[in-house]
């Protein structure tokens, strides 16, 4: 019997590397998952956050669609390494702070890594021609095969009628006529493929699989680095523009307002490494303050956290501001009205 | 028994750490983990089916969840 082959699967927890990893099982090629968590996915995080959420079942996409394979699924942490993806892509960025291109010969590269390390044979991604106007162009495909150094031991099985033939593919590893001519940004072909498969229930994000896709999200992100005049970044950074209204009122310090409980005990667990505020004589949202602000910004800040609580119509609010050396003073604020908000301090 | 606390973390992180420590046990281990992110209720159970670990106890305790896994030999 000739010797069973071993394929490693890009699965971001949608339905393209479902089907493509799901394609190559059927040949009989022993298939693993790898999901690399940049700090930017989708998963969970905002759902697991925001109370009026938690009732509806969360589950990861990623280890849902290892479920229904039937295949291991490994889980990397790449958020370091990533940081140069994001700060330096040689190809630029997409609609939004989405570097694409780069992302994928990072994750192709990183894939065959694991590869080698493993003793595995080929890598697998969902790609399809001309889905992504950017990414995913005939011209890109060859680009992610050269700079991830994975070369043609990178299969898309749902494309790959649309491409070179593959060293699997001229090897027999796998069968060529099996495969796919999926192109295009018609997501037809692949929902008939799942219904053929039996896959019910699949992830369909609108956004894709990260928030830099994410027009608000990319904006929080391009404030943050213009503020703070660097563009490094901690987990903790990246994961507090998930949560909260964001609202910059002076150039050197914006408040994270925590929209509802969820959120603000989300927030609390970041009382020691901001000043933060709340008010003590109504109930009203936990509000940190994100950069270095003086006694008359601290008033400010104070006036705007009593417009988020329900004292917002009151003539004097309480609000208790606690430093991050544990010590605290109450200020008398009157709320800020609707009409002294800026529109442009919403960032 | 190993102790990995991944508390604050969101998920898939507490999978991630749970993921890392057992990679680093042999089979017949047990690991407690504490969270916080509701999300570990699901993912760590679903993680243990697909790579082949037992979960031997899950409980809730106001905001806090501990999981008890116990690491499979690898099939
Ligand atoms: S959407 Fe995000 S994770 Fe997906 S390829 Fe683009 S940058 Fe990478």
């Amino acid at each position: 019997m000739s010797q069973q082959r071993k394929a490693v699967a890009l699965i971001s927890g949608g339905l393209d590397s479902l089907l493509a990893a799901r394609a190559i099982m059927e040949q009989g090629v022993h298939v693993e998952g790898l999901n690399f968590f940049t700090g930017f996915c989708v998963e969970g995080h905002t759902h697991a956050i925001r109370k009026k959420d938690k009732q509806k079942p969360k589950r990861n996409n990623a280890l849902w669609v290892a479920e229904q394979l039937g295949i291991k699924l490994h889980i990397i942490d790449v958020i370091e390494p990533y940081k140069d993806v994001l700060l330096n892509p040689k190809h630029g960025y997409g609609a939004n702070l989405n570097p694409c291109l780069d992302c994928k010969c990072f994750m192709v590269g990183k894939a065959l890594q694991w590869m080698r390390e493993h003793d595995f044979d080929f890598i697998i991604t969902g790609e399809v021609v001309g889905q992504r106007p950017k990414s995913q162009r005939k011209e890109t495909m060859p680009i992610v095969q050269e700079e991830s150094g994975a070369g043609d031991l990178l299969v898309r099985p749902l494309c790959a009628k649309k491409l070179p033939p593959t060293l699997p593919e001229r090897e027999g590893w796998i069968d060529r006529e099996k495969l796919f001519e999926f192109s295009g940004r018609s997501r037809k072909p692949q929902f008939a493929l799942a219904e053929e498969y039996g896959f019910k229930d699949y992830a369909t994000p609108a956004g894709g699989c990260c928030f830099l896709t994410d027009e608000n999200y990319s904006r929080k992100l391009a404030d943050m680095w213009q503020a703070r005049s660097d563009r490094d970044y901690e987990l903790d950074d990246i994961m507090l523009l998930k949560v909260g209204r964001h609202i910059r009122p002076r150039p050197h310090f914006k408040l994270i307002v925590g929209r509802e409980e969820g959120e603000n005990k989300f927030l609390e667990g970041y009382r020691k490494r901001f000043v933060h505020l709340r008010s003590v004589s109504h109930t009203g949202p936990l509000v940190l303050i994100d950069g270095k602000a003086t006694e008359d910004d601290l008033n400010l800040a104070a006036q705007i956290t009593a417009r988020f609580g329900h004292g917002k119509n009151a003539e004097q609010v309480e609000i208790e501001a606690n430093y991050m050396d544990g010590s605290s003073r109450l200020l008398q604020v009157k709320p800020l009205s609707a009409d002294e908000m800026q529109t442009e301090w919403y960032i | 028994m190993v102790y990995l606390d991944a508390r604050r973390l969101l998920c898939p992180m507490p999978v991630i750490r749970t993921q890392d420590t057992v990679n680093k046990l042999a089979p017949g281990e047990q690991v407690e983990i504490v969270c916080t992110d509701p999300g570990a209720l699901n993912d760590i159970p679903a993680w243990c089916r697909i790579n082949g670990h037992k979960v031997i106890n899950t409980q809730q305790q106001d905001d806090e969840i501990i999981i008890i896994i116990e690491v499979g030999d690898g099939t």
